[in-house]
């Protein structure tokens, strides 16, 4: 049986801590629990839940800045940017869809540990862009703080975003500091239909090489195109561009991308609302998502992979010829590949990978494979022995979260 | 510290054996970097005795030039073998005094470092040695309509290696950020000698974030050998607005106005009247002279937004009862309105023997309060301070104006300047926005985090580099065993169970 400590405040975190640490017991790092299945398997029996750590502690929207305790629902933070007319630019993407579960969970400490983005990632960053300072409860359990509330900010190591996407393995967060920015007015799609995966990263590149603003470029091949409402009707490929801004900007800017890629194939435009479906489609890779309730062990593997923009199409057909499906986000930096079942096919994914470098991440299996294959990127001895090291420096006595993001941490 | 008997600053007490093995060390080194790539004569190494922060010099051990990763490497394990302390350096810009040598140390030079690797338009990014201009990055890919953003007014000078140590800012990185959020990349040499590798021309690092941590560690985790950053294509078109109010807080809400109307301008600054003033006598731009304060909004980006947020800005502006209000019509005139900002140091430099350059954040809603402060600092201390502003990110650049041969002042100004500094943490900002800790701002550590915050910090160093012999005395006011610092303080058996809910 999992036994669940649900802390009220930062005093009963490091309480927590402190017991794990000497009873040498291991604990499971949650916000709510719902990400349980991203990262290695890992079986601990004290499940830390921070989700009591909860509500907006600051939010200035004059001066872009909004601080929450770590258990603070995203929906929540989501609901007082918008009031304001404000987001988190990063565009967080929600994992629940890809799990079998609901979308809209999670927490601030999950985003954070999971360095979340979404397509804005080239233009915007990802959350670790954007964290400003962090509390948190190390695995000496000891609460201590880092960084600031002001963007510039070069005081001391930058640990704010050294922490960020440690899934747990270093601290647990009990309250976080982000930058949040102006929402764009509106946003426009500029569509390009027909283009091949090399010819759509080609067009791609181009396109977020201008001088016109591309804040998202997106390649869906045609049999993923079908799995997306927004693209109804178009049929084949579809390469996908968005404008965001003020009106008589984006007029402007179609227009001369629609001149610079006349003659690559046919163009279409989706208005505000197709383009909103359309990019959450995108950002939480929706066409690969599976049924509510669905389970993990028999769903189809599927890969998140980080690499050199014009390695994308090289990697995608490489995983095609696996018999997986695919789609690129970031101008082709970004592959989705579903497997055609649940076998990863580690070895095969990640030699395509190499040539053009990046990482290769197990985003969907079952436990078992989770537990016997590499989720991560493996890492070269050098690094393997650093992050070792860094290990010992917040956790010695490996209590939060060990074993989730490499064996050992 | 010798060379300036005055300085409170304390630096590492050196090693005695080390100095007395000099003669062999340099040997050593002459082994792995041959020619001149290894200076020892007291009159060669003035050049580096000293960074961009004057007021402080020390002769190092001795200087070492290396040009390849694989010598980097050597150096740095024979240093570790024979617990050699080292301290790299760049183009010596920096303002917070992080590559001063230390008398027992090898200074680094990565000056050799200077060639561009990989020029990728197609990914968008560069690859450089360290010893690369700022400058020199986007020199290199401009022929194309690129640019690389962060951009310090040092640009011409320091190097891509200093600007991750420092996590370096610019006047456009309020819209395209620091330098953290430019770099891809390194490589990177550790004190063992281990060369590894971090990130490349993808994103993220599905893992630890270990570029995050590398950039800003200023020099104390490794030294850096390459670089990658990502390139941008530069704006369509830029216009500035030169905006002149009759009080720093109607200056201060017109930057908060423009942010709250969901504008993120390319640069904000700002000049009080004495930085005003002493800009206008030196570059002539035609600064208006009846201000309290001076805003330069740049707009840029594709034309048609840039034109219709340039209206937007200029009626916020009157709104608020500007004096002046003037938009550029050309390049010509963009260029004009910032050269004014971009000579103020030198321009202060014209007025002052001396001066000292601050560097704190504030939350911009503080700015009103800070100014009138600062004021009051100003009288106390009996010393001038002109004020210029990365305005848009409460970036603040304080110029205390002092005389070092008139005795006393220099210290005087050190002092003013610790008291801007506090004043900036006790309004929720932070000691240093962009030129970092060094042996500056060390000692004020204590004043953002306590002990506990700090030994966490310091944790990581011994992840890194456990005899501490990176660039020590920088940074942290305390040097530190790990072994002291690793010790865990909870023992088995001894907590009571946990009095929280559990389910
Ligand atoms: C007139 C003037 C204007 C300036 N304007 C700005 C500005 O607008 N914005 C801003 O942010 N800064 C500014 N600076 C500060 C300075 O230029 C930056 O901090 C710059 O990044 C320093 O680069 P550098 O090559 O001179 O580094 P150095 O001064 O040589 O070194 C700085 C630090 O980096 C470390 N280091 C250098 N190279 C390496 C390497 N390869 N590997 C590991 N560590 C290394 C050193 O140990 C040291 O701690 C200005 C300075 C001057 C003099």
């Amino acid at each position: 049986m999992t036994d669940r400590l649900c802390p009220r405040d930062e005093a009963d975190v490091v309480e927590a801590v402190r017991w794990a640490v000497s009873e040498s017991r291991p604990l499971e790092v949650a916000g709510t629990g719902t990400r349980r299945a991203l990262g290695r398997a890992t079986q601990e029996a004290v499940t830390l839940e921070l989700a009591g750590l909860s509500g907006v502690t600051l939010y200035e929207p004059a001066e872009l800045v909004l601080s929450a305790r770590a258990g603070t629902p995203l929906a929540e933070i989501e609901a007082m940017l918008g009031e304001a007319r404000q987001m988190m630019a990063f565009e967080p993407m929600d994992h629940g869809p890809l799990l079998g579960q609901k979308a809209g969970q999670g927490t601030l400490g999950g985003l954070m540990a999971l360095n979340l983005a979404g397509p804005r990632r080239p233009s915007a960053g990802a959350a670790r862009d954007h964290a400003l300072g962090l509390r948190a409860v190390s695995g000496r359990g000891e609460a201590f703080k880092a960084g600031g509330r002001v963007v510039k900010n070069v005081t001391g190591y930058d640990l704010p975003r050294g922490l960020a996407g440690s899934y747990g393995t270093l601290v647990a967060y009990t309250e976080l500091t982000i930058k949040v920015l102006p929402r764009p007015e509106t946003v426009e799609t500029l569509l390009i239909r027909g283009l091949d995966d090399p010819a759509a990263a080609r067009a791609m590149s181009e396109a977020v090489g201008s001088y016109y603003d591309v804040s998202g470029a997106a390649h869906v091949p045609a049999e993923v195109a079908a799995r997306i409402p927004a693209l109804a009707g178009l049929g084949g490929p579809v390469t996908a561009l968005r404008l965001e801004g003020v009106r008589p900007s984006i007029r402007h800017r179609r227009e001369k991308l629609e001149m610079m890629l006349a003659g690559r194939g046919a163009l279409a435009t989706l208005e505000e609302a197709g383009s909103l479906a359309f990019w959450t489609a995108v950002r939480d890779a929706l066409p690969f998502a599976l049924e509510e309730g669905a389970r993990l062990d028999a769903a189809k593997a599927l890969w998140k992979v980080s690499t050199a923009p014009m390695h994308g199409p090289v990697l995608g057909a490489a995983a095609r010829g696996l018999g997986a499906s695919v789609f690129y986000d970031w101008a082709g930096g970004l592959v989705w590949i579903e497997m055609p079942g649940p076998d990863p096919q580690a070895a095969a994914i990640r030699a395509a990978l190499a040539p053009g470098g990046g990482h290769a991440t197990l985003l969907r299996a079952g436990t078992t494979t989770r537990a016997t294959v590499e989720v991560f990127q493996p890492l070269d001895p050098v690094t393997g022995q650093l992050v070792r090291r860094m290990k010992d420096s917040f956790d010695p006595g490996r209590i939060l979260n060990p074993g989730r993001l490499y064996a050992g941490v | 510290m010798s060379g300036n008997a005055t300085s409170g600053i304390v630096m590492p007490e050196p090693n005695a054996d080390v100095i007395a093995r000099r003669a062999e060390i340099v040997a050593a080194m002459r082994a792995i970097v041959p020619g001149e790539g290894v200076i020892d004569a007291v009159n060669e190494m003035r050049p580096f005795e000293t960074d961009g922060l004057t007021a402080y010099k020390q002769l190092p051990l001795a200087v070492v030039l290396p040009s390849t990763t694989e010598q980097v490497s050597r150096i740095l394990a024979y240093c570790h073998r024979n617990g050699i302390r080292v301290v790299p350096r760049g183009a010596g810009t920096g303002l917070s005094g992080g590559a001063l040598p230390l008398a027992d140390a090898i200074l680094l030079g990565m000056g050799k470092f200077n060639r561009i690797l990989d020029i990728d338009f197609d990914n968008r990014t560069v690859t450089a040695q360290p010893g690369v201009t700022n400058l020199g990055i986007t020199t290199a890919v401009a022929h194309a309509g690129f640019y690389y953003a962060p951009d310090p007014s040092s640009q011409i000078a320091c190097t891509i290696g200093g600007n991750v140590a420092e996590n370096s800012g610019g006047v456009h990185c309020l819209k395209y950020g620091l330098t953290t959020n430019n770099v891809m990349g390194v490589e990177l040499v550790l004190i063992t000698g281990e060369v590894m590798r971090i990130g490349g021309k993808h994103l993220d690092s599905g893992g630890l974030d270990l570029l995050g941590i590398l950039v800003g560690s200023e020099g104390l985790l490794g030294v850096v050998t390459e670089v990658t950053v990502r390139i941008l294509k530069k704006p369509e078109t830029a216009r500035a607005v030169l905006v002149g109010f009759p009080s720093s807080e109607a200056a201060g809400e017109c930057v908060a106005r423009i942010i709250g109307a969901g504008i993120i301008p390319g640069g904000m600054e700002m000049m009080d009247r004495l930085a005003i003033h002493a800009a206008e006598a030196f570059v002539k731009v035609g600064y208006p002279l009846d201000v309290e304060a001076l805003l330069i909004v740049e707009l840029d980006g594709p034309e048609a937004e840039v034109h219709h947020l340039i209206e937007r800005v200029a009626q916020i502006a009157s709104e608020l009862g500007c004096i002046t209000l003037r938009a550029s019509n050309s390049e010509e005139e963009r260029a004009a309105f910032w050269a004014g900002r971009k000579a103020a140091f030198p321009a202060v430099g014209r007025i002052s023997p001396d001066y000292l350059c601050m560097d704190g954040t504030i939350p911009r809603k503080a700015l009103p309060l800070v100014l009138a402060r600062m004021e009051e600092l100003a009288r106390q201390h009996g010393l001038q301070c002109a004020n210029v502003f990365h305005a848009g990110d409460g970036n603040l650049h304080p110029l205390i104006l002092y005389d070092a041969s008139k005795p006393g002042e220099l210290e005087a100004a050190e002092r003013f300047g610790a008291d801007i500094l506090l004043l900036c943490v006790e309004v929720g900002g932070v000691l240093t926005g962009e030129h970092g800790v060094g042996i500056e701002k060390r000692d004020l550590m204590p004043s953002m985090f306590d002990e506990t915050d700090l030994a966490h910090q310091q944790r990581l160093k011994c992840a890194f580099d456990p005899d501490s012999l990176l660039n020590p005395g920088k940074v942290f006011p305390q040097l530190h065993r790990c072994a002291e610092l690793g010790r865990m303080h909870v023992s088995r058996g001894q907590l009571p169970f946990p009095n929280i809910p559990r389910f």
